[in-house]
């Protein structure tokens, strides 16, 4: 059933009228026509359509849109601002911590969700964090070592 | 796929029914100076007649050129594709070494096929082995008529002139000066890279061989990067494709009433493909959910237990790929023989991205967005299911979420074409998980058996080895063997699913086809020879080996890894293996920690020497070693297609177990060069070590011996059990 579902979008508002039992993943990629996040799995295995709502990492095949309702939602491409990369993107590209790139855009908001629980976390916390992303690459150790560098780099502050 | 904005607006026009000759082709491309090449054997070179046809007015004897634009900007056009293995970044390096510019002066086009000339494919580790031998001669050219013209327009001897960095100067007086962009004013000069103009050697290198960093990555990270499935156009459409729960099910019955009642859904019924579309992809899913549809299934005789057995019996005839000496001969000098039987499964592509197309057909022709490695095997695919001439049809290459082989295959690409031909809109059909694990084409299932023997000093004096099913690639030893025989019975290539091939579905290449079940085996092998002998493995194969290059890089790895000589198994858990891969030389130490109770083996830290002659570009080689090793962990430890006839058990990730991050091995590379040979390829390499490496490092932590992949605890207990 259709409802009105308002929430922020890359900090921009957002209002649609649309059926709340939809999964975010689709709403975002086809209603808002932003493809950062990925289809891979469809049952939050995979982890590439990873999003943030209000700064938490979901899963976004397996969230319904109505549960964004005045929220906030980023993906992939409202973490640059103006231009400028985030630092844990600054350091993906530093450590050419992608392959085919697939899993990226889930793997650094994971990241992002996981610094900002923990500025500083060991190789340990990070391999924890990470754990059920899927990268058929084997991009792993790049990843963690991008992790590390914008844990540095951000000195403890995770924002935006 | 591109690194720049190309003029899209006349460039289309090419695409448009080739009347353009190739003066009209030229003067599109908005003069300056072309060099046209051909790459690789004859096998990836010939386009088929029917493309050929397709594109009068285009010169039929090269697949690549580059050009030098008025701007001074030089732009390669080649039919190969970015899948994340790096030839949009180690392409422009190769030419922009021998061209004499600066790697940020060259743009790349990849795998339009309306801008790039024919190209079979991207796979077999081809991009830089064979196409860039034939890039760098290309560029070479290109610098020499660059140097005809300045000596014509600074009027100097060419001998007088040199260039660097797109400017060509006299090297007495460096003032007297002339840029290829000016060189390239109002020309349009076409020359065929036909002789063979002499290459730099290594040590001349300035670009090629130094760390270089991606050009995808900033898309990579921004999401700005597009994929197939993030290709929108105007009234486009989701298809959603039945799937049956067994290859070779037969349709009895089928009610799509349910299905019919999802508002704005169609359902299509299209001889054997039934499809719902809808204008969004989670409505076509939810109406595809709602066919009900009864089968009769094939009789379920195969299963991942007995397939072995059953492929034995069935392999076809064999074909000596290698001999020497007399097998007899060899037997009576031996004080002991081995012989042993290898298993190796079924294991998927299961790359992130699924198989995925959009295709436009608008008065009869069509545009298409792949996700594929062999653009060109598509433009033909769709053309034949739309009738409609191969010229007719322009495919558009977006990045690929990875292939590995699988996606050499582009049945998504003509179901696409086909729903759309019927709704009369553009139509994208991505592939679901279940999907992409159903109809892949699995590395195949194979045996293989060896026999062989060692006489008193050590010496393996005989080696019998017969593979069946997984193919010849890497199957001939490189050990000094005074007899031997080397017997390959079917190929990867060749074992289409169904009742007349000996597997339940279809197989084909994965990353590294046949060398990694060859490479298991035979590195195994090995090291049962050098326990039995007791002598230390490393030892053992420096021993019996005579190829000086390949001893280096064992000993290279050896020295990064920290091996000390011991017998196995030593109980320190350490394992080798080393191979050679179409030219590439690597050997590959690691440790492993085997928990007893559970069977469960971490790997602790690997260390990979490769040898490829010249590594273009160290950090994507490097990057490409780290990727193998860990994507190889899970052939060796987890990954195998569980199935029951022919039904696939497995059709996501939570019962088909990829690598993860808590498996992550610490991991060295070593990279030693060697100018003088051939520059090879390394995307694959390093992945075919991988099953032997840890197989032989488990014996060594516990004495047991796995001779079946991938090595879960489960077989791992029941070893240790055995004892």
């Amino acid at each position: 059933m259709k409802e009105t579902i308002q929430f922020k979008l890359n900090d921009e508002s957002v209002r649609l009228e649309v059926d709340g039992e939809r999964m975010l993943l689709w709403v975002l990629r086809t209603d808002l026509g932003l493809t950062g996040p990925k289809y891979g799995c469809g049952e939050g295995f995979c982890g590439s359509c990873t999003v943030l709502v209000n700064n938490e990492a979901v899963r976004s095949c397996q969230y319904p849109v109505k549960n964004v309702k005045g929220k906030d939602v980023i993906t992939v491409e409202g973490l640059a601002k103006g231009g400028i990369l985030h630092p844990i993107q600054q350091a993906f590209v530093k450590h050419e911590a992608m392959q085919c790139g697939f899993c990226t855009s889930g793997m650094i908001l994971e990241a992002y969700s996981l610094l900002r629980k923990n500025p500083r976390p060991s190789i340990k916390d990070i391999i924890d964090g990470m754990e059920d992303h899927l990268c058929r690459c084997g991009s792993h150790t790049r990843v963690v070592g991008a992790i590390q560098t914008a844990s540095d780099e951000m000195k403890g502050a995770v924002k935006r | 796929m591109s690194d720049q904005k190309y003029p899209v607006g006349p460039l289309a026009e090419v695409g448009a029914p080739l009347i353009l000759g190739r003066r009209g082709f030229l003067k599109l491309m908005g003069g300056g100076i072309f060099i046209f090449f051909s790459a690789g054997d004859e096998l990836f070179l010939q386009e088929p007649a029917r493309s050929q046809a397709g594109r009068p007015g285009l010169p039929t004897d090269f697949n690549a050129f580059l050009r030098i634009g008025e701007d001074g900007r030089v732009t390669l056009f080649t039919g190969k594709i970015e899948m994340g293995q790096g030839p949009m970044t180690a392409l422009p390096l190769m030419l922009a070494e021998e061209l004499e510019v600066t790697p940020d002066m060259v743009d790349i086009i990849l795998g339009d096929t309306d801008l790039c000339p024919y190209d079979m494919g991207t796979f077999g580790s081809q991009t830089i082995r064979s196409f860039g031998p034939a890039l760098r001669s290309a560029a070479a050219e290109a610098r020499i008529v660059l140097l005809e013209l300045a000596s014509e327009k600074l009027n100097l001897p060419p001998e007088r002139l040199q260039a660097k960095d797109g400017v060509i100067f006299d090297k007495s007086h460096p003032q007297t000066r002339v840029t290829y962009a000016q060189l390239a004013q109002g020309k349009t000069i076409e020359r065929h890279a036909a002789q063979k103009p002499a290459l730099k050697t290594p040590a001349e290198f300035k670009v090629m061989g130094k760390p270089a960093a991606r050009r995808d990555a900033r898309d990579k990270v921004t999401g700005k990067a597009q994929y197939a499935g993030d290709i929108r156009l105007p009234g486009m459409l989701y298809g959603k494709i039945l799937r049956p729960p067994a290859h070779g099910s037969k349709l009895k019955n089928l009610d799509t009433s349910a299905a019919e009642t999802v508002s704005g859904v169609q359902v299509i019924r299209d001889g054997d493909m039934i499809a719902v579309l809808h204008e969004y992809p989670d409505a076509a899913e939810a109406a595809l959910a709602k066919i009900k549809a009864d089968y009769d299934l094939p009789e379920a005789v195969l299963n991942d237990t007995n397939i072995f057995d059953h492929l034995s019996k069935v392999a076809p005839p064999g074909r000596a790929v290698a001999q020497g000496g007399n097998l007899d001969e060899g037997a009576k000098m031996a004080a002991f023989t081995i012989e042993r039987s290898y298993l190796n499964s079924y294991v998927a592509h299961a790359t992130i991205e699924t198989h995925t197309a959009l295709v436009e057909f608008k008065d009869n022709k069509a545009t298409v967005w792949a996700s594929t490695q062999a653009p060109f095997r598509v433009k033909d695919e769709v053309a034949q299911a739309l009738g409609i001439p191969a010229q007719n049809v322009h495919v558009i290459m977006p990045f690929v979420g990875a292939g590995f082989g699988g996606k050499t295959r582009n049945t998504q690409a003509v179901q696409a074409a086909r729903l759309a031909k019927i709704a009369g809109k553009p139509v994208q059909v991505a592939w679901s998980r279940a999907d992409e694990f159903f109809y892949d084409t699995f590395r195949p299932a194979a045996v293989v058996n060896i026999k062989s023997g060692v006489s008193n000093s050590g010496q393996i004096v005989f080696w019998d080895y017969e593979v069946l099913w997984a193919g010849e690639r890497s199957s001939q030893q490189f050990y000094s063997i005074p007899h031997h025989r080397t017997v390959v019975r079917g190929e990867w290539g060749g074992g289409r699913g169904g009742g007349e091939s000996g597997h339940p579905f279809d197989v084909g290449a994965w990353r590294a086809p046949a060398s990694n079940t060859n490479t298991f085996a035979r590195e195994s092998h090995i090291d049962i020879m050098a326990a039995k002998a007791g002598i230390d493995p490393l030892e053992f194969r420096l021993m019996n080996l005579n190829d000086e290059r390949m001893k280096r890089i064992l000993k290279a790895a050896a020295g990064k890894f920290g091996w000390t000589a011991a017998k196995a198994p030593s109980r320190r858990g350490f394992g080798l293996a080393c191979a050679d891969y179409l030219g590439t030389y690597l050997a590959t130490m690691a440790e492993v920690e085997v928990n007893k109770e559970t069977g469960a083996v971490q790997v602790k830290r690997v260390v990979c020497a490769q040898d490829m002659g010249v590594a273009v570009n160290p950090d994507g080689a490097t990057l490409q070693i780290e990727g193998c090793i860990t994507m190889g962990l899970g052939y060796a430890l987890t990954e195998e297609v569980h199935f029951r006839g022919r039904e696939v058990k497995d059709l996501n990730f939570d019962t088909y177990q990829l690598p993860r991050f808590s498996w992550l091995p610490k991991i060295d590379t070593v990279l030693v060069n060697s100018p003088e040979v051939p520059i090879s390829g390394g995307g694959e390499p390093p992945i075919i070590t991988m099953g032997a490496v840890v197989a032989n490092a488990i014996f060594d932590a516990t004495g047991v011996r796995l001779l079946q992949l991938p090595m879960t605890p489960e077989r791992v207990k029941e070893g240790l059990k055995r004892g």
